[in-house]
């Protein structure tokens, strides 16, 4: 019998029907919403007079327009406000469990998923969101879907889709001591290019994948998209059932072995064949900076920023013309040289408690430095919040500089109050360093959160293992 | 969904590479609740001169010169001609629906990124992938011949250019189907409401928690 990738199996599991043509209406296990994509998936189904298929496997919350400052007299923005009140109405109306702003267990809906045990391995899980890919490092199929198939979901719980190609990219080896997962995924998306995995599912394997949490695995898999596949996975392995246990939406204890059976096949068989391999050697990854408008324009921290001189093609040497013209830079300039005026640390990519811990370590003690406006934590959900106060975090953010904030995707994508001014420079946490991503005019240089506080406390980029005086362990 | 069968119009030039969706709407115009009315904020931060916000009056901000929406010679276009990877990075749907409002309804490009080229025939605009040295030809001649302007025929899978020169393009046949008879893709499901059903009842014995 011819082996089966982790993402046939997966795929096979939900093919209700195919069509002759390939064609294949898909089984969604857990559909997350949000407030920004599904207003007009509401009215749809509304207008057509259409019920919700199956209120249950619907989880909403509010993340992308909510302050990350003092909630309690609501929404300033009022567009923000309806957008936001919106999606409570038609949870009520349409009986889906949200987590609202007010909710503790609120946050970004791709911390959320997981936190609560609403995302599970084996599912197929949707949102109207790109980086719905992040759901993948339990071992599901999670992919971004626009507001049409947000409505289609909640409709039909199926969604008309074509099988994507399968790719392996094995990161082989240990990664250095001090190497995140962030560090990971940018060198990975270095290597293939921002459009690298367009048509593919992605799978992240290899020794120094399976070295990291489920956590770090999120932030691999969370950037998949960045590399221009909708979806990235990881096999299930004890750190993901370990993960998963006892969490309040995980099978309860009368299926628990049953699903652990289940879930413990959720592995591409051995010897199978993808449609493409990408083998990256996990020793050569050293902690990575942007420079450009693209996630695919990323160096090492000890290099310097590339010259459009000697690049060949001409699409590509405009391209970095362009990017290095809207980024204020000049070639050549080594990337330890480059002052920052903002740091953002959260994100769906990075919010979690450990990327809190992480930021933690190189702040305690220090001080953000003199250069810095703004430095920011932004934790990615509620119960993140609260872990992370109960273990002394905000403390030793605020004692430094930092400021302590709400959850919600903030400055990631600059939808609240939370943004760049033209012409500022800012180290960031998250996953997209495109042209006016977070601020009109603003400019972001993606990086892994002990990076962007080594950036707060020293006012520019620096290798983070190099920091003077080291980094406080645990 | 509108329908697409077949369109002849003006050609406008995007010369760049991996434009993003956060480009084609930047997100303050994401806290609409509505479908329509994106099409004045089509790549707002490129067009304009000042900082674009919902609400404001469109038809008395700066414009931006140098850019090709508004040059009068592109004025009325419907096909948009762009670079590889065109739609990349968030999955908005309101790109698609911005660039429909403003007049495009084909695309063409030597790449498309997943879910752009996916919500794009969700809402009646074709993205058309041809082969990159095609494309250059067509920017150069665009460049060359103001009011230029192409033929596309869905049907046929067909573009052809004011030299009479045809160009095929492939198109998924379900895609191309739904396009031409402009089908909503929900009412295509509910004709198989047994076999969802029957599903999930089996779903339901084997894998009891996703429940």
């Amino acid at each position: 019998m011819v082996g089966k990738t982790l993402y046939d199996k997966l795929w096979d599991a939900h093919v209700v029907r195919t069509e002759e043509d390939g064609t294949t209406l898909l089984y969604i296990d857990r559909h997350l919403v949000h407030e920004v994509t599904s207003p007009q998936a509401f009215e749809g189904l509304r207008m057509a007079g259409r019920p919700l298929w199956r209120a249950s496997a619907n989880l909403a919350t509010a993340d992308h327009n909510v302050p990350t400052t003092d909630r309690s007299k609501g929404i300033a923005d009022p567009v923000s406000r309806l957008q936001v009140e919106t999606l409570d109405q038609n949870c009520n109306e349409f009986g889906i469990t949200e987590f609202d702003m007010h909710d503790p267990r609120q946050g970004i809906v791709h911390v959320i998923g997981p936190e609560q045990g609403a995302t599970l391995p084996g599912m197929t899980l949707v949102c109207g969101d790109s980086h719905t890919s992040t759901h993948g490092a339990l071992g599901a199929l999670a992919f971004g879907i626009g507001t049409s198939e947000v409505e289609h979901a909640l409709a039909t719980q199926c969604l008309i889709q074509k099988k994507s190609k399968s790719m392996l990219v094995s990161v082989d080896g240990q990664a250095g001591n001090g190497i995140t997962a962030k560090d990971i995924v940018l060198a990975i998306i270095g290597e293939l290019g921002t459009a690298g995995g367009t048509g593919y599912a992605i799978e992240f394997g290899g020794d120094a994948i399976r070295a990291l949490s489920i956590e770090g695995r999120m932030t691999v898999c969370n950037m998949a998209i960045e590399a221009g596949a909708r979806a990235g996975i990881v096999a299930v392995d004890e750190k993901t059932i370990n993960y998963v246990r006892g969490r309040p939406y995980a099978p309860k204890e009368d299926v628990w072995e049953k699903a652990v059976k289940v879930w413990n096949e959720l592995h591409s068989d051995e010897n199978v064949e993808f449609d493409h391999v990408v083998r990256i050697n996990a020793a050569d990854i050293k902690p990575q900076v942007t420079w450009g408008t693209s996630p695919e324009m990323v160096v090492a921290v000890d290099a310097r920023v590339p010259d459009p001189a000697e690049e060949r093609d001409t699409v590509k040497r405009e391209g970095m013309q362009a990017a290095l013209a809207y980024m204020d830079l000049q070639a050549n300039t080594p990337v330890n040289e480059i002052n920052v005026d903002k740091v953002f640390i959260g994100s769906c990519t990075n919010s979690r408690i450990e990327d809190m811990r992480a930021a933690a370590q190189v702040a305690k003690g220090r001080k953000v430095a003199s250069n810095i406006k703004l430095a920011m934590v932004v934790p990615g959900s509620g119960l993140v919040k609260k872990q992370a106060e109960a273990e002394g975090l905000d403390k030793i953010f605020t004692d430094a500089g930092f400021e302590w904030r709400e959850p919600g995707c903030s400055m990631c994508l600059a939808m609240n109050a939370d943004r760049l001014e033209p012409g500022e420079r800012c180290a960031s946490t998250s996953n997209r360093n495109f042209e006016g991503r977070q601020g009109q005019g603003g400019r972001t240089h993606l990086v892994s959160p002990a990076m962007a506080a080594a950036a707060a406390v020293t006012g520019h980029f620096v290798d983070v293992r190099e920091l003077e005086g080291g980094v406080a362990n645990g | 969904m509108d329908k697409f069968t077949s369109l002849k119009g003006i050609v406008t030039p995007l010369d760049r590479s991996n434009v993003d969706t956060d480009a084609i709407i930047p997100k303050q115009f994401l806290k609409s609740i509505k479908r329509s009315g994106f099409g004045p904020n089509l790549f707002d931060d490129w067009r304009y001169m000042d900082t674009g916000e919902p609400g404001m009056d469109n038809s008395t901000r700066p414009l931006n010169p140098d850019f090709v929406l508004n040059q009068d010679r592109f004025k009325g276009a419907s096909i948009l001609l762009a670079r590889k990877n065109f739609g990349c990075g968030s999955s908005r749907e309101h790109a698609p629906w911005a660039l429909q409002d403003y007049g495009f309804r084909v695309i063409i490009a030597p790449s498309f990124a997943d879910i752009f080229f996916n919500n794009c025939f969700k809402n009646g605009v074709l993205p058309i992938v041809l082969d990159a040295s095609v494309v250059d030809q067509l920017f150069n001649e665009v460049d060359a011949s103001p009011g230029y302007q192409l033929d596309v025929d869905l049907d046929a899978q067909t573009i052809t250019t004011p030299g009479g020169n045809v160009i095929s393009f492939e198109v998924d046949a379900f895609r191309k189907h739904c396009l031409l008879n402009g089908l909503d893709d929900i009412s295509l499901t509910l004709q198989h409401v047994d076999d969802i059903k029957a599903y999930e009842q089996r779903r339901r014995q084997d894998t009891p928690w996703l429940f």
